[in-house]
């Protein structure tokens, strides 16, 4: 017994502690906030409502970063600009038609157009991005690509500072998506609920593509063995691009999708929060695995949501709510500790190997 | 005419120099055994030949053409094929998507089905395990695997790395009588292996491989009755 004591590590017994800590914590605020009934049934429902259209944005920006870590075992943290390109890009087609007025006879047609050239230009931009900064590094230990990516998202963001200076832009507003929805009591807007399903939409269309298409199936054997997949006569730049460019479409389309549902509109800087809590989401999943990462970007989103009034709330904590961001953190830090191959994916010892 | 040709070929791992100038050829409708030990050569020699691995000396030709200009996918588009070393079957795709995964190149999807089937009917036990991931298969299953794999590409030359490893003596039998029918279908097989005996024994032609540079070829029936072979690969 006692030998078994000493082989303990006092690192495993701190996390452990801090594991504990954090449980009860949940627990406890969690207790409070309900048993006080400060809230009522209606508002936890538009809580949820609302993480879960936060996190479709989150879910198809982090399909990005897991579909290129599962073919190349690199983040690409330039996604998040990719996804600022093709919705800032948009945004000047979205503010023509509706001047236009196609935008008040065919809103759904229109938003579709948007969604398309956000679509293209986050492609192109994602592309770019694969042939220059990270094809002639292939061969580079992996912090080096890491580095490239920083350096190219930084040059995107800046790139569009430059041409369009640092204001923030905002989407037309669609007459089409205003309103809302009763819902078990609880008045949900009905962009909330357009956002939720055009992101699951777009996501059994990409689980489709990657499960039967014959792209797809060469996806997947790339990215088990890139030799054995060359024996088969794949071309594995082809594929890398095409991983890219289906990265790249849903990055663009969450990005109209964003513009609709968040206020606040375009800004040179708008794909670095979304970028990294994309890029969280995609962890939480299991980064390299597809529904994981669609399944991390909805509960991120709703953790996001709920997290502030649900526990630190009931843990006395002032203001809370401006506390989602440190939740999503925290949540990172956790997953990163207690279980890196996240809820869906595999030990990250075998996908190094 | 040969239909594979290596001529001074000079490979390296990094500053490890792997082949030191091998020479060999593979005539049309043979079978050429690769035989030697552990760390001689036989694997670099196909990685070499598949364009996986470039050489820094030589020439590899195929089918009278300059095979080091083209890249492997482009060369298996040409014919080539190969059933890689400890199988590599992709592990997480279904029996039936391994195999779709031979037959990339190809677009007649009517006669890829047909040959799945045949597949199905040359390894009675892959159709039963169609909808399987590849993963859960046995050793010799994953073998049969990647033997029909690579045959769903139809191709001219298939080379094979050591298909008898960790195989049990019954199934090595089955995987050697099915090299030779896909012979007499007018597959040219090379065929890297250590167990020589049973390698000389199918082949036509063989050449032995030691320290990176061939030591030995001939008719395969001569090979077998040399004293040196015995002494090295038959165990006397």
């Amino acid at each position: 017994m006692k030998a078994r004591l000493y082989r303990l590590n006092w690192v495993d017994v701190v996390l452990n502690a801090l594991r504990i800590v954090i449980i009860v914590a949940v627990i406890v605020g969690a207790f409070n906030t309900i048993t006080s009934g400060k809230y009522t049934t209606d508002q936890w429902i538009s809580l949820v409502m609302s993480g879960l259209a936060q996190g479709s944005i989150y879910a198809l920006i982090a399909l990005g970063y897991t579909l290129v870590y599962g073919i190349l075992l690199m983040i690409n943290f330039a996604h998040g600009e990719v996804f600022m390109s093709g919705a800032y890009t948009a945004y000047f087609l979205a503010i023509y038609t509706a001047k236009k007025g196609w935008l008040d006879s065919h809103p759904f047609l229109t938003i579709l157009s948007w969604m398309a050239l956000a679509a293209v230009v986050s492609m192109v931009v994602a592309v770019l991005l694969e042939r220059i900064a990270y094809r002639p590094l292939r061969g580079a230990p992996r912090l080096v690509p890491l580095i490239t990516a920083i350096g190219a998202s930084f040059f995107l963001q800046y790139t569009f500072k430059g041409f369009y200076g640092s204001a923030f832009r905002t989407y037309p507003e669609v007459p089409a998506l205003k309103g809302t929805i009763n819902i078990g009591g609880a008045e949900i807007p009905i962009v909330q609920i357009i956002v939720f399903i055009a992101a699951v939409v777009l996501m059994v269309g990409l689980y489709w593509v990657v499960e039967k298409s014959k792209r797809g199936k060469a996806m997947r054997a790339v990215s088990e063995n890139k030799e054995v997949a060359r024996l088969m006569g794949i071309d594995i730049d082809k594929v890398i691009v095409f991983t890219f460019v289906l990265g790249g479409a849903l990055a663009g389309a969450a990005g109209v999708i964003n513009g609709l549902y968040r206020p606040q509109g375009v800004n040179f800087f708008m794909g670095f929060f979304p970028g990294i809590k994309a890029f969280t989401a995609a962890v939480l999943g299991g980064i390299g695995n597809v529904p994981g990462a669609f399944l991390g970007g909805l509960l991120l989103g709703v953790i996001e949501s709920l997290g502030p009034n649900l526990v630190l709330d009931g843990l006395g904590i002032p203001a809370a709510n401006q506390l989602k961001d440190v939740i999503a953190f925290t949540m990172l830090v956790l997953v990163l500790i207690f279980r890196p191959q996240g809820i869906l994916g595999e030990r990250l010892a075998e996908k190094r190997a | 005419m040969a239909l594979l040709e290596l001529e001074n070929v000079h490979s390296y791992y990094g500053n490890i120099h792997a082949l030191k100038g091998v020479s060999m050829t593979v005539d049309e409708g043979e079978i050429v055994c690769l035989i030697g030990g552990n760390g001689a050569g036989k694997t670099t020699t196909l990685r070499t030949i598949t364009g996986l691995l470039r050489p820094r000396e030589g020439s590899v030709r195929f089918d009278g053409e300059d095979a080091l200009q083209y890249a492997t996918h482009e060369l298996v588009a040409k014919g080539l094929a190969m059933v890689p070393e400890g199988r590599g079957v992709f592990q997480k795709l279904t029996v039936e998507e391994n195999l779709e995964m031979g037959a990339y190149l190809r677009t007649d999807a009517k006669a890829i089905a047909e040959d799945i089937q045949r597949m199905y009917e040359l390894f009675p036990r892959l159709g039963e395990r169609r909808t399987q991931v590849a993963g859960t298969l046995s050793g010799g299953e994953q073998q049969m695997l990647a033997i029909s794999r690579a045959l769903m590409s139809r191709p001219r030359v298939l080379l094979m790395d050591e298909p008898s490893m960790g195989l049990a003596p019954v199934l090595v039998d089955l995987i050697f009588d099915t090299i030779q029918e896909i012979n007499k279908d007018g597959v040219t097989i090379l065929l890297v292996e250590q167990n020589a005996l049973i390698a000389l024994d199918i082949s036509h032609r063989g050449y032995v491989i030691e320290t990176g540079a061939i030591a030995l070829e001939g008719p395969a029936k001569e090979l077998r009755d040399d004293p040196r072979v015995k002494e090295a690969y038959l165990g006397g």
